[in-house]
C-alpha cells in the first residue's frame, strides 16, 4: 500500500486499484470542529477535480474535491454517527470513502508524505 | 486568526466547541474592542431619541438599555447598548458599522465623543462572578443591565453586568494603556479561558441574539426583527423616532415576516442564505445558522413570512438541493441565565 498526498490536503491510500481517501490532519485543524460529512454513495462516478465532499465544521461548509478519478465503492458508514472521527483520526479511521481508480497515472502527479509535510511548511 | 470589521481577530482558541462550553460552565474571556465605545452628552438624551425608539430621557444612572439606530424607513442601521452614566450616555455600538452610526448621531447634531482609546472585554459565563470578583470587588452587587465604575491596580473601568451570550457576565471598559494587563490578570484566573469569534456566534445564536449585517440590516424593522420590547412605553405613546407611525402600525397590524428560530432535524446544518420551504413556495431565507453545541444539534434564524412564523410550524430548508425538516421554535434555544434585579435567576 502506497501513501499519497494532495495540495488540496486530502491523503489516499492506494491498494491495487483502489483508493481510499480522506483529509490529513493539517486540513482538520484548519476545518476545526467537524460535526457533519456528505460523502458520495457507493456507485458514484467521480472526476479528478469535481466535488466528491463536503466537510460541514461549525464555522463553516468546505468542498473537498476528488483527487483523482473513479468510481466510488465505499462510502465510511461510521462518519454519519460520529463525524468528529475527522478531527480525531483523520487518517485512519476518519477517512471519507473508498473508489477504484479510472486513471492510476493521475497518481503520478500527487506527493508523498515528505513532499507533502515540506508543502504543509511553506503555509 | 480573521479579518472582521477592520481588525485581526482569532476564530478559535482551543476549538469552538470547547470554548463555547467552556463559556456556558465556567467564564469566557473575548476580547471585542472592536465594537465602538461613544459618549453623548446627558443633554443630547432628546436630540437622540430622535433617532431610535428607546425611552432615552428615563434611563436611571448606571442603567442599561438595548436599542435600535432607525432610518427614515424603519430599518434597522444597527442595534447598541446605552447607559446613562452621571456625565455623559454611553454607547456600544457594532465594530463593523461604527464610523456610519458616528457620521449619522453626528448629521443629526449630536457632539460625538469616539473613545478609541478605550478597550472592551467580556467576561461571560456563570464563573463570571467569581473571577471578575477576585479582581474587582463589588462588581457581584450588580444586576443584569446595570453597570458602574470600578477601579483596578488603579485603572478606572466602566463595568457592565451584560453580554452576548445568554449567559451572566460582564462587559468591561478599560482604557487600551491596560487592556493587556487586565485581560491577562483574567486569564490567570482558573475559571477563564480566551473564546474567540466562533464560539462567539454560536453562543449568541443559541441565545437567540440577532447579529447585525446577517439577522438584522437596513431592510429589516424592529417588529419584523422579534425586538419590538426595544420600542420603549413612552416611545409608543408618544412617537418622534424614525418612521414612527409605519412601526406602529406594523406593531399593532403585524408585519408580513418575522425573524423565527428553526431546529433543525438531523445533524447536516443550514447556514445563512438557505432558502425556506412550507411544501413547494419559499416563504423564507435563513439569517444565521449552525450546529449549536449546547443544543448537539443544527439550529437558525430566519425571516419567514408571518403564516409560517407560528411556533411549531414544520418547514423545509434547501441544503445543496438536499430538503432538511424544521420546526419553528420560540428562542432561545437555550434557556438564559442572567442574574435579574429581582435576585432571581431567570
Amino acid at each position: 500500500m502506497t501513501r499519497y498526498y494532495t495540495d488540496e490536503h486530502e491523503w489516499l491510500d492506494v491498494d491495487g486499484d483502489i483508493a481510499t481517501v480522506g483529509i490529513t490532519d493539517y486540513a482538520q485543524g484548519q476545518l476545526g470542529d467537524v460535526v457533519f460529512v456528505e460523502v458520495p454513495p457507493a456507485g458514484t462516478a467521480l472526476v479528478k477535480g469535481t466535488e466528491a465532499a463536503v466537510v460541514e465544521s461549525v464555522k463553516a461548509a468546505s468542498d473537498v474535491y476528488a483527487p483523482v478519478s473513479g468510481t466510488v465503492t465505499e462510502a465510511n458508514p461510521a462518519l454519519e454517527g460520529e463525524p468528529a472521527l475527522v478531527n480525531t483520526a483523520p487518517e485512519a479511521e476518519g477517512w471519507f470513502f473508498k473508489l477504484t481508480l479510472a486513471n492510476p497515472a493521475e497518481l503520478d502527479g500527487l506527493m508523498d508524505a515528505a513532499a507533502y509535510q515540506a508543502f504543509v511548511a511553506t503555509l | 486568526m480573521v479579518a472582521f470589521a477592520g481588525y485581526a481577530m482569532p476564530i478559535q482558541f482551543e476549538g469552538i466547541i470547547a470554548e463555547h462550553l467552556w463559556t456556558r460552565a465556567h467564564a469566557g474571556l473575548f476580547d471585542v474592542s472592536h465594537m465602538g465605545q461613544l459618549l453623548l452628552p446627558l443633554a443630547a438624551a432628546a436630540a437622540f431619541e430622535t433617532l431610535l425608539p428607546g425611552d432615552i430621557k428615563g434611563l436611571g444612572q448606571g442603567v442599561l438599555r438595548y436599542s435600535l439606530l432607525l432610518n427614515d424607513a424603519g430599518g434597522i442601521m444597527d442595534d447598541l447598548m446605552v447607559t446613562r452614566r452621571a456625565e455623559d450616555l454611553y454607547l456600544v455600538v457594532n465594530g463593523a458599522v461604527k464610523d456610519g452610526d458616528i457620521g449619522h448621531l453626528r448629521a443629526a447634531g449630536l457632539a460625538v465623543d469616539y473613545r478609541e482609546d478605550w478597550a472592551l472585554l467580556a467576561l461571560q459565563g456563570p464563573e463570571a462572578v467569581t473571577a471578575l470578583g477576585r479582581l474587582v470587588p463589588g462588581v457581584a452587587e450588580l444586576r443584569f443591565m446595570r453597570a458602574a465604575a470600578f477601579t483596578w491596580q488603579g485603572v478606572a473601568l466602566w463595568v457592565s453586568r451584560s453580554g452576548y451570550t445568554g449567559e451572566d457576565g460582564y462587559e468591561i471598559s478599560v482604557p487600551a494603556t491596560a487592556a493587556e494587563a487586565l485581560a491577562e490578570a483574567l486569564l490567570a484566573q482558573p475559571e477563564v479561558k480566551p473564546i474567540g469569534l466562533g464560539a462567539r456566534d454560536s453562543l449568541r445564536l443559541e441565545a437567540g441574539l440577532p447579529l447585525y449585517g446577517h439577522d438584522l440590516d437596513p431592510t429589516t424593522t424592529p417588529v419584523e426583527a422579534g425586538l419590538a420590547f426595544a420600542i420603549s412605553k413612552r416611545r409608543k405613546l408618544e412617537g418622534g423616532f424614525p418612521a414612527a407611525a409605519a412601526i406602529l402600525a406594523q406593531l399593532h397590524e403585524g408585519a408580513a415576516r418575522r425573524r423565527v428560530g428553526l431546529a433543525v432535524d438531523g445533524k447536516l446544518p443550514a447556514r445563512e442564505g438557505a432558502p425556506v420551504f412550507a411544501g413547494d413556495t419559499q416563504v423564507g431565507v435563513v439569517t444565521s445558522g449552525g450546529f449549536a453545541p449546547s443544543v448537539n444539534a443544527p439550529i437558525a434564524m430566519a425571516y419567514v413570512a408571518a403564516a409560517q412564523a407560528g411556533d411549531g410550524t414544520a418547514l423545509e430548508i434547501e441544503v445543496r438541493g438536499r430538503r432538511l425538516a424544521a420546526t419553528v421554535v420560540p428562542m432561545p434555544f437555550k434557556p438564559k441565565n442572567y442574574v435579574r434585579a429581582e435576585g432571581a435567576t431567570a
